[in-house]
């Protein structure tokens, strides 16, 4: 057997042990604020765990990728883009409620999907710049302190780029119609999501 | 037949789905209750058999209409669902919603025993109106303490996965015993919700 077979064959072990590693997560006490690198994945994990922006984000790439590859592109720099351009001026901003607005934007996003509507890539632009400004906006604002927020910022635009290259990537490539309608049901999901967004926006809770 | 960089990447995709069940927690927010809400709402539908069954109906029916049935009534039914339970969280109240939910059963159950093939827009609103019963319920028993958004998206999933589930059995009806048994599945409907109707009343 050759050097490169046993290399070949021996690939999958090596990645199964890095996988085992993956399972045995311990605490990183790798001194992140000191490096400046903490308030960074703080803004990712932000991203992450922050239902109207995540799923607002992934409306608009399911969107873009259901009209194709060049829309994908298009929303994937421009969302990224207006989000933190808008954060660096929220973060100068008093933190504001707007949560009916981000409803609205699930609402209105999710809907989209669910008619496959069929826009033009200027009118895509347009929306991933408006809705990229609406939740910059509102990230910065919430985070608050120009130093550590910027960085945050950052993070949590990284985040936005990757899941929307991701998700966008993802739909543009799928042909069978049964896959598309199942991305429009998805988007059928986030617009009700939205709708009872703007229903406990509206109740206070 | 698999190539070895298939394998390879079904054995990463595995070991990473595992991983994530195992992650630690995050203390990015401290938001507490947010991860239960959405679980909650998870559970929501899936605790009343009511729900799955006419859920489940909503998906053999889609099956058997064939395209673009089977697009349209998973669409309509969360959008309306959730129009439900909107109402419900601004205080407007629906006479009769446990009623409804019985009749949805029945009527959603009857349509799959007969292989009712209506006007695509009188299938939608009827679905739509029993959606609005489901939503509402739903909504009348959001949690305390929990994030309302996570909870909500958790019923909506978990409802749009039973209308899944509906569709997927639904596949058989491209044979001829499976069209046999999709209709005696919409009997079993039909009659379970003349049951939950009779508990309504009771």
């Amino acid at each position: 057997m050759s050097r490169a077979t046993t290399i070949k064959s021996r690939s999958p072990q090596v990645l199964l042990a890095l996988c085992l590693l993956i399972l045995c997560p311990l605490r990183a006490d790798a001194h992140l604020n000191s490096t400046g690198l903490g308030p960074f994945y703080d803004g990712m994990a932000h991203f992450a765990l922050s239902p109207e922006d995540m799923v607002t984000a992934l409306a608009l790439a399911l969107l873009a990728g259901l009209r194709g590859a060049a829309y994908g592109r298009r929303a994937m720099f421009v969302l990224p883009a207006a989000w933190l351009l808008s954060g660096f001026i929220g973060l100068a901003a008093a933190p504001s409620g707007g949560r009916a607005l981000t409803a609205i934007s699930l609402l209105l996003s999710g809907a989209l999907v669910a008619a496959d509507a069929r826009m033009s890539l200027r009118a895509i632009t347009a929306l991933s710049a408006l809705l990229g400004f609406l939740h910059g906006y509102l990230n910065g604002a919430a985070m608050g302190q120009p130093g550590v927020g910027a960085v945050a910022l950052l993070g949590l635009v990284s985040a936005v780029f990757v899941l929307v290259t991701l998700a966008a990537a993802f739909v543009a490539r799928l042909r069978r119609p049964l896959t598309r309608i199942a991305v429009r049901v998805v988007g059928s999901w986030i617009a009700a999501s939205g709708l009872l967004m703007l229903g406990w926006s509206m109740r206070g809770g | 037949m698999k190539t070895t960089q298939q394998r390879i990447f079904a054995r990463v995709a595995a070991l990473l789905f595992t991983a994530a069940f195992l992650a630690q927690p995050t203390y990015a927010h401290v938001e507490e209750g947010a991860a239960a809400g959405f679980v909650t709402g998870l559970r929501h539908p899936v605790s009343g058999l009511d729900h799955v069954l006419a859920m489940i109906a909503v998906g053999l029916w889609g099956a058997q209409m064939g395209a673009p049935a089977v697009l349209l009534l998973p669409v309509t039914f969360p959008m309306m669902m959730a129009m439900g339970a909107m109402l419900n969280l601004l205080g407007v109240p629906i006479p009769g919603t446990e009623i409804g939910i019985a009749a949805s059963a029945i009527l959603l159950g009857a349509a799959v025993m007969s292989e009712m093939r209506p006007r695509l827009a009188v299938a939608a609103v009827l679905i739509a109106f029993f959606a609005i019963f489901h939503g509402h319920a739903h909504g009348s028993e959001s949690p305390d303490g929990q994030s309302g958004l996570l909870y909500s998206m958790g019923f909506i999933v978990a409802t749009g996965c039973l209308h899944g589930v509906g569709i997927s059995i639904g596949l058989i009806h491209r044979w001829t015993w499976g069209q046999r048994l999709l209709r005696l599945a919409g009997g079993g409907v039909a009659v379970a919700g003349a049951l939950f109707m009779w508990r309504a009343f009771a």
